[in-house]
């Protein structure tokens, strides 16, 4: 019985969550950058880490994040030192914030949790504006990028952060518009809600467009290839990140990885249908998590195939093509909501 | 609104137009130039070459290479060295078409004493510089891609490098410096199973061109990146110089192999691919073309090769050309490779003047860049081949 007080302390289980969430942000972004590193090199015939922790390299992320940390952390002569040292944390803090919200599985256990924990279920926190959240949320990450590349003194930097805004803002809109769409068909903004929705069917069939331009606009929004112009390292090093050392560094990279979960996790739960399987009976998580898997391993898969658009090129797709189709998308899903 | 009279930049004083633009002030944010030094260390540069660019935004107004990082002294190094070991020297100012260089020295220093070299030795020459082009364009081929994002092409080109390095390393020893050639003839015959595996090699990388035909040059976004920037008209790259793939893709078909044929060349049948409109795919297309017609001369010498000896019977103990000059034209991978020898009858030459590809292709940079975006520089200058060993020489 005694148990059973604990666990409907709203304190404790607020940790707990918290906890699990700042598990789960820490581990997911090792697991696929090992992925990204073993998947890319058998892609390109070679074969990727094979020395740390003796089995096919497995322990080679967490060699490199003792390395970060062994680093001496360089703060050029020129930088602005208090913004160059808070840039990384502005990027980082708003992308582990993302895992809060998302909802991993159903409430499988009855409720014991009180009023105020959040409900119960998979998931850290269930708001009523959940869409809102994320995708305000994720957006901020870009203010850090843009305070590294000025802090930085360094004028790849600079290029760098204003052409990973322009691209924010282009992308953004379109994102959103996808998103919304999604919520409009589900009637609701709370993503646990959305999941609920989409029990019998998946919104990707009706919202295939939607669900393109989603997955478009967040490979813009996380500088991956072919949109990783922000960072496109034959022309201006590494853009944002090019004065960086150590333990910052490694949280760039850290962001920039849980930033893949974070985006394909919003893109499972919108889309295709979160914790709701087809044929094979296993429990919810395991199914969100696969399909966080499938979408992540999709992003590596676009890294091996593609080259990097040019700048000018991407915001004429973005402002040209995905947002007007995004909007027709809102208008024809209004329409079908409104008549059947 | 103010209305101000500004001439614009580009208007020549007195022309039509000289002074009446009107430009309404506020309409056009006013922006600084901003001067942006590209290299020495810079990952897209491939070597020690330095562009220093002012920027207006993104588009570049002036480019300027600066280049003399690698300058190693090469012709004057040659001065000292005796005709011999020249060889050995060459292979290093271009390390990626190794054997092309050597072929060249061996070349001008037969010509000039008039050597007789062995009908098997001249057609092996042919194979390895064929060899050696192939095993050059597949770098390059790589790297355009690597340095447009696409991480892919790059590895695989290794893989492919790796089977011909292989091969190389059979018959002469090394990977990269192969000093196989001898004023003469060759250091020796090729090794048993050579011919073999040089044709399964032919197969194998034909069949997996395939793969470069896919990831970059069928690839929508490449195409994007790639087609209508940096374009080169013939006239303008035949003022400059530039020669090998570049001028073929400007539409010019001068290859001295064609032209003025040596070794074997004029025996066996092969096409000097061109391009259309001399823009930066242009390049990227003849390059991948040449690859194949590389492959072409390769299986015919494979066919044609005859027995006998590598070496003239009899070679002097000490090469003494005789007073003179010579200029020997190799087309080498990258472009034409000249070399202008002097001879006082020494054991070493008096002169060694070498026409590198690379000087040429590189002096083309300024014209190329000005006026395209900055991320274009990388598809520009990735497309201008050039070796910077072979530029400073």
């Amino acid at each position: 019985m005694i148990f059973y007080h604990f666990f409907s302390n709203p304190w404790v289980v607020f940790a707990l969550k918290l906890a699990a969430v700042f598990i789960f942000f820490l581990t997911a972004p090792l697991v696929l950058g090992y992925v990204e590193h073993k998947g890319l090199a058998h892609m390109q015939s070679r074969l990727g880490p094979m020395e740390a922790g003796k089995f096919h390299g497995w322990a080679q992320l967490i060699a490199d994040g003792v390395k970060f940390i062994q680093k001496e952390d360089i703060v050029p002569d020129a930088a602005d030192r208090r913004i160059f040292m808070l840039a990384p944390m502005v990027v980082i803090i708003p992308v582990s914030l993302v895992f809060l919200v998302i909802p991993f599985g159903p409430a499988s256990l009855s409720c014991h949790a009180p009023v105020g924990a959040g409900g119960c279920g998979f998931w850290g926190e269930n708001f009523d504006v959940g869409v809102f959240f994320v995708l305000a949320i994720s957006a901020i990450s870009v203010i850090g990028m843009l305070m590294a590349g000025w802090a930085s003194a360094n004028k790849f930097s600079l290029i760098g952060a204003i052409r990973g805004a322009a691209q924010l803002i282009a992308y953004e809109l379109p994102l959103v518009l996808a998103a919304s769409a999604v919520s409009m068909q589900a009637g609701t903004l709370s993503l646990v809600g959305i999941v609920e929705a989409q029990k019998s069917y998946w919104f990707v069939f009706p919202q295939i467009v939607g669900f393109f331009i989603f997955v478009i606009a967040s490979l813009a929004e996380l500088s991956r290839p072919p949109f990783d112009m922000p960072i496109a390292d034959s022309e201006i090093i590494f853009g944002h990140m090019t004065e960086y050392t150590g333990i910052r560094f490694g949280l760039f990279l850290l962001s920039e990885y849980a930033g893949i979960v974070s985006l394909s996790a919003i893109a499972v739960v919108l889309y295709l249908g979160g914790w709701h399987g087809i044929l094979v009976p296993i429990p919810g998580p395991l199914w969100t998590l696969a399909k966080i898997g499938a979408l992540s391993f999709l992003v590596i898969w676009l890294r091996a195939t593609y080259p990097r658009l040019r700048e000018d090129q991407l915001q004429k797709m973005a402002w040209k093509y995905l947002i007007p189709i995004a909007l027709v998308n809102i208008l024809l899903t209004m329409i079908f909501k409104v008549v059947f | 609104m103010a209305v101000t009279e500004l001439p614009t930049a580009g208007m020549l004083p007195g022309g039509p137009g000289e002074g009446v633009q009107v430009i309404i002030a506020g309409n056009e944010l006013p922006t600084h130039e901003m001067t942006l030094s590209i290299g020495p260390q810079h990952p897209s540069t491939h070597g020690v070459l330095r562009v220093v660019l002012t920027l207006d935004g993104e588009r570049i107004d002036t480019a300027t290479p600066v280049i003399g990082y690698m300058h190693r002294a090469f012709d004057k190094l040659s001065e000292a060295r005796d005709y011999r070991q020249i060889i050995a020297l060459s292979n290093r100012h271009d390390w990626l078409s190794a054997f092309g260089n050597e072929l060249g020295v061996a070349l001008a220093t037969e010509r000039l004493m008039s050597l007789e070299v062995p009908e098997r030795a001249q057609w092996i020459r042919m194979l390895m510089a064929e060899w050696n082009r192939v095993l050059n364009h597949l770098m390059f081929l790589g790297s355009f891609g690597l340095e447009l994002g696409a991480m892919t092409p790059m590895f695989y080109a290794f893989r492919e490098r790796e089977d011909i390095q292989t091969l190389m390393e059979m018959a002469t020893g090394a990977r990269m410096h192969f000093t196989y050639c001898r004023v003469g003839g060759l250091k020796e015959d090729l090794p048993k199973g050579f011919l073999k595996y040089s044709e399964v090699l032919v197969k194998r990388i034909r069949h997996r061109l395939l793969d470069y035909q896919g990831l970059l040059l069928g690839n929508e976004i490449f195409k994007k990146r790639t087609v209508g920037i940096g374009v080169l008209p013939g006239e303008v790259a035949k003022s400059y110089g530039v020669t090998g793939p570049i001028l073929h893709a400007s539409g010019v078909a001068e290859d001295s192999r064609k032209t003025e044929p040596y070794l074997k060349y004029s025996e066996v049948d092969f096409d000097v691919p061109t391009g259309e409109h001399g823009d930066s795919f242009d390049r990227f297309n003849v390059l991948y073309h040449r690859i194949e017609q590389s492959l072409r001369i390769i299986e015919q010498v494979h066919d044609k090769l005859p027995p006998g000896p590598v070496m003239p019977g009899k070679m002097p103990k000490y090469l003494k050309p005789p007073e003179g000059w010579t200029y020997v034209r190799t087309e080498n991978s990258l472009g034409e490779t000249g070399y202008y020898l002097v001879s006082r009858g020494d054991t070493m030459p008096w002169r060694l003047k070498m026409r590198t590809p690379s000087f040429h292709n590189v002096s083309m940079i300024p014209y190329l860049l000005k006026g395209v975006l900055l991320p274009d520089l990388i598809a520009v200058l990735g497309s201008v081949f050039f070796v910077v060993g072979d530029v400073d020489r």
